[in-house]
């Protein structure tokens, strides 16, 4: 199975805790014409980590590293949900009989429905399982 | 009271035929060490040359610096097997500062504690809880032997759990005790927070850190106890180089054991007496490990006025620094401390900052970092682990608990020339 068209590409861009940092990123993507297409915040002890699906991921990581923002990719995978309720239930299910080891997870509602992101242990073998237990992955080509 | 009252109100004669013959010893005990071997012949004096207190002028300063030159005991003027103990002190940068004792050494020592608590008057009646570190630090082991020596009844209770330390004080009917002016700030808060009021509790020995009047009051009246000052460093044994008498106006210290000198941190020159300037010691009864004009970096000045308790000169108490070394609960702190052990960390940059705060009376120290771009995996965990590890390391360097912020690349202040890494942001206590 080709495993790759379903590696999403997300900017992870580790960030203080103090007011203004998530304008500075947003602001310089915004100049760049980049769109935001699913985001979240981990917060630790004093510092975070923004993460973000874009649809340019390569042009936004320049832009982030030029205005000296530490930034790196992350391989993540998406899984398309139901948008009504039990829909989570459905999939985090099919993930858990699957054995498949959730490091983090965020998830958007967007037009076709909602979708979970997920950011694994192992990639490839995560596909596969996924694959094979009936639940839907999204392409890489949805994002970017 | 006096403990060894002969010697402590020696007549000034008297009193400079001992500095003068104990310097000549002290000199010939120091050619024993290879930096003063060296040091003296470079320029050129011996023993013998010495013929008044002030020829001393004529040997170079021995600075903090030279001594982390000779890790680990390269400034032992005695064979190995004659030290009978060894303690550390925070260099000015990784390496520790190794001093070391003969047996002699550790008598005379204790002797000099000795000196100290008899003087503020304690004694055999006395129950003493000694609350300082027992371990590398010279404070805990250093008061202990001190105290056994006048026959106080000595609790060893170390530093740590305050309610334990106050159930003690209750129990026991502890009358004395010993600790930095911080923590005594945090015991009293603790003992009123449990309703304990300590009435036991009749003398404060506090040092290890500069403390203001402001402090004295306010632990006198929280704590009911007459607060003495006391002052010393490791290099010169550990405490007990100069200590408050009754008077408790400036610390006397035992000039037939050190010689003292007041001198501009920049010229190096002598200033008058009642004139501050950095403290220069020659210790004149050290047999392991002597030191010639050792510059202790603390700011003092020589009193002019006499004192009614007929003991000599006194020294104001310790103003400030004339280096950037910082105290942080009662522990020694150089900013090139923390330079060197984060240059060991390659997932952080080498820039800096050192926030110090006083939180609930207690130091705390807080320095933040840059994450090095080439290790960012994008990953939380991973930067957490980078932040503990930056802990664990300045934790182990400085025994001393630090919280790390990691702060994002190129966002700390670069400093052309001199660099002001440090923020003290403590109110004088």
């Amino acid at each position: 199975m080709d495993t790759k068209k379903y590696v999403i590409r997300q900017i992870s861009i580790f960030s203080e805790n103090r007011p203004g940092r998530l304008a500075a990123i947003a602001h310089a993507l915004g100049e760049e014409k980049i769109n935001i297409l699913a985001f979240s915040i981990a917060e630790a002890n004093g510092f975070g980590v923004v993460r973000a699906l874009v649809d340019h991921p390569e042009k936004a990581h320049d832009k982030l590293l030029s205005l000296g923002f530490n930034i790196a990719f992350t391989d993540v995978i998406a899984v398309h949900m139901k948008d009504q309720p039990g829909g989570l239930y459905e999939v985090a299910k099919i993930l858990g009989d699957a054995g498949i080891n959730i490091e983090y997870s965020y998830a958007y509602s967007g037009k076709e429905g909602a979708v979970l992101i997920l950011r694994v242990d192992q990639v490839d073998d995560a596909i596969k399982k996924i694959k094979n237990s009936g639940a839907t992955l999204l392409e890489r080509s949805v994002f970017h | 009271m006096f403990w060894d009252k002969k010697i402590e109100t020696l007549k000034t004669d008297d009193l400079q035929a001992l500095q003068l013959k104990r310097l000549k010893k002290t000199i010939s005990q120091a050619q024993n060490v290879g930096f003063f071997k060296k040091r003296l012949a470079d320029a050129g004096i011996s023993a013998s040359s010495i013929k008044t207190l002030d020829d001393i002028q004529k040997i170079p300063f021995t600075k903090k610096q030279d001594l982390r030159e000779g890790y680990p005991f390269g400034f032992f003027a005695v064979p190995i097997k004659e030290i009978v103990r060894i303690h550390t002190t925070s260099g000015t940068t990784g390496k520790p500062t190794v001093v070391g004792y003969t047996q002699k050494d550790l008598d005379v020592w204790a002797d000099l504690i000795a000196r100290n608590m008899t003087m503020v008057g304690v004694g055999k009646e006395d129950i003493f809880q000694n609350m300082v570190n027992y371990g590398m630090f010279t404070g805990g082991l250093g008061f202990h032997y001190g105290a056994e020596k006048i026959g106080m009844t000595v609790i060893p209770s170390a530093t740590g759990n305050t309610k334990r330390q106050i159930e003690m004080i209750r129990d026991f009917g502890v009358t004395t005790i010993h600790c930095t002016p911080s923590y005594a700030m945090h015991l009293s808060e603790v003992a009123e927070e449990m309703g304990e009021s300590l009435d036991s509790l009749k003398t404060g020995i506090f040092g290890a850190e500069p403390w203001s009047e402001s402090v004295r009051h306010s632990l006198e009246k929280r704590l009911g106890v007459t607060a003495f000052d006391s002052y010393g460093l490791s290099e010169l044994f550990g405490p007990g180089v100069a200590f408050e008498c009754e008077e408790r106006n400036g610390l006397h210290i035992w000039h037939d054991s050190y010689l003292v000198e007041i001198i501009d941190p920049n010229t190096g020159e002598r200033v008058s007496d009642g004139e501050r300037g950095e403290l220069v010691v020659t210790p004149l009864v050290k047999e392991a490990m002597p030191l010639l004009r050792y510059r202790t970096g603390d700011v003092t000045m020589l009193i002019e006025d006499g004192c009614l308790c007929k003991r000599a000169q006194k020294i104001a108490r310790i103003t400030g620094r004339s280096d950037d070394m910082l105290v942080i609960r009662g522990i020694n702190v150089f900013p090139s401390q923390i330079e060197h052990v984060l240059l060991k960390i390659p997932e952080v940059g080498n820039q800096f900052m050192v926030y110090i705060d006083r939180i609930n009376y207690l130091d705390e120290m807080t320095v933040e970092v840059e994450i090095n771009r080439d290790f960012f995996s994008g990953e939380l965990t991973d930067l957490a682990k980078i932040q503990k590890k930056v802990g664990k390391e300045l934790r182990d360097s400085l025994e001393l608990r630090t919280t790390v912020r990691l702060v994002e690349p190129g966002s700390l202040p670069r400093f052309e020339g001199k660099a002001k890494r440090v923020m003290d942001r403590r109110e004088e206590i």
